[in-house]
């Protein structure tokens, strides 16, 4: 996918005078906000389940190389061929090969993030393969030529007005606004590309290296259809996401869908294991699993590596104050939030996205939602460090952290300088005590008055006070 | 018992009534109260902007100024979540001087979190306000400040009515509110708006800097008639 997160200024101030977009982002608010609040309330042991999901992901990570090696050999001895990429060219040129090596010319899909990573559909389209989203939200999108704007909802930022529109022009029906109708359209259109597939390509939540099994959590149930129908199946994903055993899975998928949607189970489980066996009705004569790294070894034995722990519920943007205000596009790649401002500069490099990290007041809120513990604003924190030390950021800003530190280490300066300070910043805040501009921080009064000060600071008062014999004496 | 009162770099160079406030709630309390003269700032500027050596610089000069303080107190939650949790968890974490900030963290204390659960103290009714609370995203998060405050401003004869979403950030966030000033201030105009949903005419908060944040908006938006107070101003009946 395009990079444009080194527009997140310029974009999230758009976004923030889009109305669409902002009735949109109010509506999920109670969906999933208030409704993982509910989910996670009926859990007694919720705070443990996450202390053990977290060591659970962190045994994974400390032993990546050992697990993968364990589901490719259980993958393979079940029929499946495991592929590795290095890279997302590397990834993209496997899959075209395998649909190409086998003529096909329908490929479906269920919802991929690492797809989009990779740009999947337009590598798949380059060579005349027709590729068709099944998830509804990615449906959407792909009939608006949009990426996701939310890794769990894709099209959370469309109005169901503007889904109508896209469904008129692409479905040639007349236009519906009742969303019963509007999904069963949907449904009515996919149920042949389904059935036409040569090929299906499927992420995966999960993938289990006991038992070479990949995984995929849904709620519409494409991803049956995705997996089981078409005779190739392809299962595309990133390294991190290998686990240990099913019970491994029977504990975080008490996390996943009620972190990310409030919801106590999902509507489907896709567990895929092997090929076509004699006697079963369905399933694919050829399996491929592409194990995708493009980035991710850089976070092994790294100071970010707890944030291969995500497991992709979306939490941490669904209670992010600036996610919410600003929608997923400002963030310019395929992860938004937290999250996405932790992974996009680790995956796109820094420079291409110097802003994300900053994006954040570190609230908190995403490390007190996150499943598996991930410290967000620490890890967004250490990429400011690194801007800091490389000189990354704009020079305005770094200098003035210079010139109040070097103030702050040295007292008598510092109390010589805040006393004219807070006389000038006093009379410039005139009779109504509010500064309406100020030279250098027109981000705050743009917007907002700054309220000026008393015109004394407190040690000259403090000082002046213990002059005095009064209230110090009792003590 | 000797108390060291941290009053903050804002308080002192913004509003010096709240540190006066802190310390007729302390004095009245029966401690001793001591201002290192010397304090300026705890660091959380520089170390959220990623200059961690130099926050590590300020954080040791903090130590320093009340080593000899059987308690510090500071009238706001952000910096003390900086001298609590992110020195001890991580700028000094395994460093030998972990021990130190260790003990530090042990007596430092958050206003609110002193006087309702270590002084126990026993608030005079000195008003009848009804008033709304806006949880500061630190002092929440990393110090679990939440009924402190409420329950000493009841004491005080405050009447709280909460406000939507009081514990969303209000967008302040240090050198956030100025390098992404159009989402800070939709987030401050967010808390303005849940602020007026409700029928207080008063705004409490722990944190000067969101205050500031959200009085700033509030004054911006006209509304000059919201009075915005940190709650030591109110319980200390020096909210005017």
């Amino acid at each position: 996918m395009q990079v444009k997160s080194m527009h997140f200024k310029a974009t999230s101030s758009m976004k923030l005078n889009d109305a669409v977009l902002q009735a949109a982002m109010k509506k999920t608010k109670g969906k999933f906000v208030d409704g993982r609040a509910a989910a996670v309330a009926e859990i007694d042991v919720w705070q443990d389940i996450r202390t053990h999901a977290a060591s659970l992901r962190d045994r994974v990570i400390n032993n990546l190389d050992a697990y993968l090696i364990e589901f490719e050999r259980n993958a393979t001895l079940r029929g499946a061929v495991v592929h590795w990429a290095e890279t997302a060219e590397e990834a993209n040129a496997i899959i075209v090969g395998i649909a190409q090596r086998n003529a096909a010319k329908i490929v479906t899909k269920s919802k991929s993030m690492v797809s989009e990573e990779i740009s999947l559909n337009d590598a798949l389209e380059a060579v005349g393969v027709e590729v068709v989203e099944t998830d509804l939200g990615e449906y959407i999108l792909q009939l608006a030529k949009e990426p996701p704007s939310h890794i769990v909802a894709p099209a959370v930022h469309k109005s169901k007005e503007q889904v109508a529109d896209l469904f008129e022009a692409a479905h040639h029906r007349p236009r519906t606004l009742d969303i019963p109708s509007m999904t069963r359209e949907a449904r009515e259109v996919l149920r042949s590309k389904f059935l036409g597939a040569d090929m299906g390509i499927s992420g995966a939540n999960f993938v289990i290296a006991e038992t070479g099994t990949t995984l995929t959590v849904t709620n519409e149930g494409n991803a049956d259809l995705v997996t089981t129908v078409p005779r190739i199946h392809c299962v595309v994903t990133g390294i991190e996401k290998v686990i240990p055993t099913l019970e491994d899975f029977a504990t975080l998928i008490r996390l996943l869908p009620r972190s990310a949607t409030g919801q106590n189970a999902a509507n489907y489980l896709t567990l895929t294991t092997g090929l076509k066996q004699p006697g079963d009705l369905d399933g694919p004569e050829q399996m491929h699993i592409v194990l995708i790294d493009a980035g991710r070894t850089k976070l092994v034995g790294s100071d970010m590596k707890e944030m291969l722990r995500c497991i992709r519920c979306g939490a941490c943007m669904n209670h992010c104050p600036v996610y919410q205000n600003v929608g997923g596009h400002a963030y310019g790649w395929v992860y938004p939030g937290p999250m996405g401002s932790v992974l996009t500069p680790t995956y796109v490099g820094i420079e291409n996205a110097g802003d994300l990290p900053n994006a954040a007041t570190f609230c908190g809120e995403c490390q007190v939602v996150c499943p598996v513990k991930i410290p967000l604003p620490d890890l967004m924190r250490k990429w400011r460090e690194r801007q800091f030390d490389q000189a990354l950021r704009p020079f305005s800003e770094r200098f003035s952290i210079s010139v109040w530190n070097a103030f702050a280490t040295r007292p008598a300066l510092y109390a010589a300088s805040t006393k004219i300070a807070a006389r000038v910043a006093s009379w410039w805040g005139g009779k109504d005590k509010l500064i309406t501009w100020l030279p250098g921080l027109d981000g705050w009064t743009d917007g907002r008055d700054m309220p000026a000060p008393a015109g004394k600071t407190f040690r000259e008062l403090y000082a002046g006070r213990l002059s005095q014999p009064t209230r110090s004496d009792r003590s | 018992m000797k108390v060291g009162l941290f009053v903050t770099c804002l308080v002192d160079l913004v509003r010096p009534n709240i540190g006066f406030a802190a310390l007729k709630l302390l004095e009245d309390a029966g401690c001793t109260v001591v201002f290192p003269e010397s304090q300026t700032c705890c660091g959380q500027p520089g170390y959220n902007s990623g200059a961690r050596e130099i926050s590590k610089v300020l954080a040791r000069k903090v130590l320093a100024e009340f080593r000899d303080c059987d308690y510090v107190v500071a009238p706001s939650g952000s910096c003390s979540g900086q001298m609590k949790v992110h020195t001890v968890e991580d700028l000094f974490k395994g460093q030998p001087e972990q021990a130190e900030f260790v003990a530090l963290a042990a007596k430092w204390f958050e206003l609110s979190d002193f006087l309702a659960n270590v002084l126990k103290v026993e608030i005079a009714p000195s008003t009848t306000s009804v008033v709304t609370y806006h949880d500061s995203c630190s002092g929440l998060r990393e110090l679990n400040i939440k009924a402190q405050p409420r329950m000493l401003l009841s004491a005080a004869g405050a009447t709280i009515n909460e406000m939507t979403d009081c514990e969303k950030c209000c967008g302040f966030g240090g050198t956030f509110s100025v390098k992404l000033g159009d989402i800070s201030t939709r987030m401050a105009e967010n808390k303005c708006v849940n602020i007026a949903a409700t029928d207080a005419k008063v705004l409490v908060g722990g944190d000067l800097g969101c205050l500031l944040n959200i009085e700033g908006r509030l004054r911006r938006n006209g509304d000059n008639t919201t009075k915005v107070y940190h709650f030591a101003e109110v319980i200390a009946g020096m909210a005017h």
